[in-house]
């Protein structure tokens, strides 16, 4: 059977009018024409069942959200492996609906339907107001999570 | 004295942030809040000022689950202050946007958030891992409504296709034909979804409600009809504000709705437009329902997982019609010229009745704006289910009975992003 579903996906979660919510995104359009043709990338607002209708057929997904730990400072990047154990609690609070990202990754592994190889990237966010720009701290972690994901795959894909 | 209560502070699978706390005396419950802690969000404000175009795009930013309506209500309200008819092919591809959004979210309800309390389970990941046909069938169905805004709409979120007099695209007949496959196979799990909720138990419990809901000669309410209630009201949207008022209480940052001359609380969204409009319904959708357990009327809002579910039948089904029916219309929009006046516009939200009213400059700036969502209209009937039902639950351990207080909540998938214009939960029983 030929299939032509992406086998690695990139996936930029945010809202792009809620300042550096919008983190996730701008990260995944720095890597448009960066990475091999057979990596999709893809823009969501992180609402859970699109999310989960991304993940089809996929082997490796990689997912740039912005978070809110409250710990860290504004544009620090973490890096979790969700492949096998869920995300942190508490720290992905941003959307504004009930099912996110980690209830999106968490239904997807009681389906079955988890990438068995999925990676999240989460950059600490410091303002969220409406129709604000990315902070100079987020602004500034795009390029670091660009690189950093333009080598992991590179790693990992090719 | 024997005192009890039963306190949520932040109610999980509802949109939006709120809480409620219900008090018990000797076994009698004597006060029940809902409160609403999410900011106020002053989009009535944010529109004066801006021109009357921008109204669909502006309020569609209100609600992410619901935006269709806001931008339904918006048009029809603009529509109306401008004197402009939009009918034919374009009011047939409004319906089906909205055919959309109401599969969208009745399916996200009904499958995420509500049935996991009717099954027993925390949420719907717990629920997935016992029932994950049940989950995916959900998931699929819930596709075919993004879908459909996803075509219609330009996007699945705040679509941006949408504006006053029509659309900025419309769609070749051609193009409809995908999405037409795809319906047929949402109606058969639309079908399946029916008869799977119609299977849950449901607390035995009934109400005198005040329903209220729009009603339209031919059709099951989306955009258009006369505002109607169960006590004989027949108004036009433009009455609306002589037989509605909405006041503030303290504990909430969404004002509550009443019906004027002590009329007291109603109750918008499907069980009221179900019981409004069973005639309306397709013979097929009827039986449908009918093997689900469900009467013409229903008044247990416990039910009501079963009449989104039906109303979902009905939004696949009209949909279909409405792509078999389509013809190209002669233009994307019809044209609107700006003059001063006032505009009124009700549509069926997915959570009930959706009201705006704008008043226009002479050319077309908003000078005042006015929005009534649907749960703010049912925040006052929410809060009476509490009153009256949890005294019956008594008996349960705090843990059930704190679940059973908010499923009663969840009856009415309460949007508090929209009303705030979510939830805890603060039971004391002594």
């Amino acid at each position: 059977m030929t299939d032509d579903r992406p086998r690695c996906i990139v996936i930029g979660i945010g809202n792009p009018d809620r300042g550096d919510d919008g983190v996730g995104r701008a990260v995944a359009r720095s890597l448009q024409g960066r990475l091999p043709p057979k990596v999709a990338i893809v823009e969501q607002d992180g609402e859970a069942t699109s999310l989960m209708a991304c993940f089809d057929g996929v082997r490796t997904a990689y997912l740039i959200d912005a978070c809110a730990s409250a710990a860290a400072r504004p544009g620090s990047v973490q890096r979790f492996d969700v492949s096998g154990t869920p995300l942190p609690q508490g720290a992905f609070t941003l959307s504004t609906h009930g099912l996110g990202l980690a209830e999106a990754i968490e239904l997807a592994r009681a389906l079955g339907q988890l990438p068995p190889r999925c990676i999240v990237y989460a950059v600490e966010a410091g303002t969220v107001e409406p129709g604000a720009p990315l902070s100079p701290p987020v602004a500034a972690a795009v390029e670091t999570v660009g690189a950093r994901l333009c080598a992991e795959i590179e790693r990992t894909v090719v | 004295m024997a005192r009890k209560t039963i306190k949520v502070n932040y109610l999980a699978r509802v949109e939006g942030e709120g809480a409620f706390k219900v008090v018990v005396r000797d076994g009698v419950v004597t006060s029940a809040e809902l409160s609403i802690f999410e900011p106020p969000r002053f989009f009535e404000a944010f529109l004066r000022g801006r021109a009357f175009s921008e109204a669909p795009d502006i309020t569609a930013r209100i609600c992410g689950i619901c935006p269709v309506a806001y931008q339904m209500s918006a048009v029809h309200a603009m529509e109306n202050a401008l004197g402009v008819t939009v009918d034919g092919p374009l009011r047939a591809l409004r319906r089906l946007l909205y055919c959309g959004e109401w599969i969208e979210s009745h399916t996200l309800h009904v499958y995420m958030l509500h049935a996991p309390d009717f099954l027993g389970y925390e949420g719907a990941i717990d629920m997935a891992r016992d029932h994950g046909d049940a989950v995916r069938r959900g998931l699929g169905l819930k596709k075919a409504g993004n879908d459909i805004v996803n075509f219609v709409g330009g996007r699945e979120i705040h679509p941006i296709n949408v504006r006053v007099g029509g659309f900025y695209r419309v769609p070749r007949r051609r193009e409809l034909a995908p999405l037409a496959e795809t319906l047929e196979r949402a109606r058969e799990a639309a079908l399946e979804t029916v008869r799977w909720v119609g299977g849950f138990e449901f607390p035995d419990r009934e109400r005198d409600y005040t329903y209220v809901a729009l009603r339209h000669p031919d059709e099951y309410p989306f955009n258009e009809g006369h505002i109607v209630s169960s006590r004989g009201l027949n108004i036009t949207a433009s009455d609306y504000d002589r037989h509605f008022e909405e006041i503030h209480v303290e504990r909430s940052t969404a004002l509550q709705s009443r019906m004027r001359d002590g009329g007291g609380s109603y109750l918008v969204g499907p069980l009221a437009r179900y019981n409004l409009n069973f005639d309306r319904l397709s013979p097929s959708v009827q039986d449908a329902a009918r093997a689900a357990g469900l009467g013409a009327t229903c008044a247990n809002p416990y039910q009501s997982i079963v009449v989104r579910a039906v109303e979902v039948l009905h939004a696949c089904e009209e949909a279909l019609r409405i792509i078999a029916a389509y013809e190209e219309p002669d233009s994307q929009a019809v044209p609107v010229e700006p003059r001063a006046g006032v505009g009124y516009g009700a549509t069926e939200a997915p959570r009930g009745l959706l009201y705006h009213r704008y008043r226009l400059e002479a050319d077309g700036t908003i000078a005042e704006a006015r929005i009534v969502p649907p749960t703010s209209q049912n925040q006052a009937s929410i809060e009476e289910d509490l009153a009256s039902y949890v005294g019956g639950f008594l008996d349960l351990p705090d843990e059930a009975l704190r679940n059973r207080c908010e499923q009663t909540v969840r009856n009415y998938d309460p949007c508090i992003s929209c009303a705030t214009h979510f939830l805890r939960l603060d039971m004391d029983r002594g």
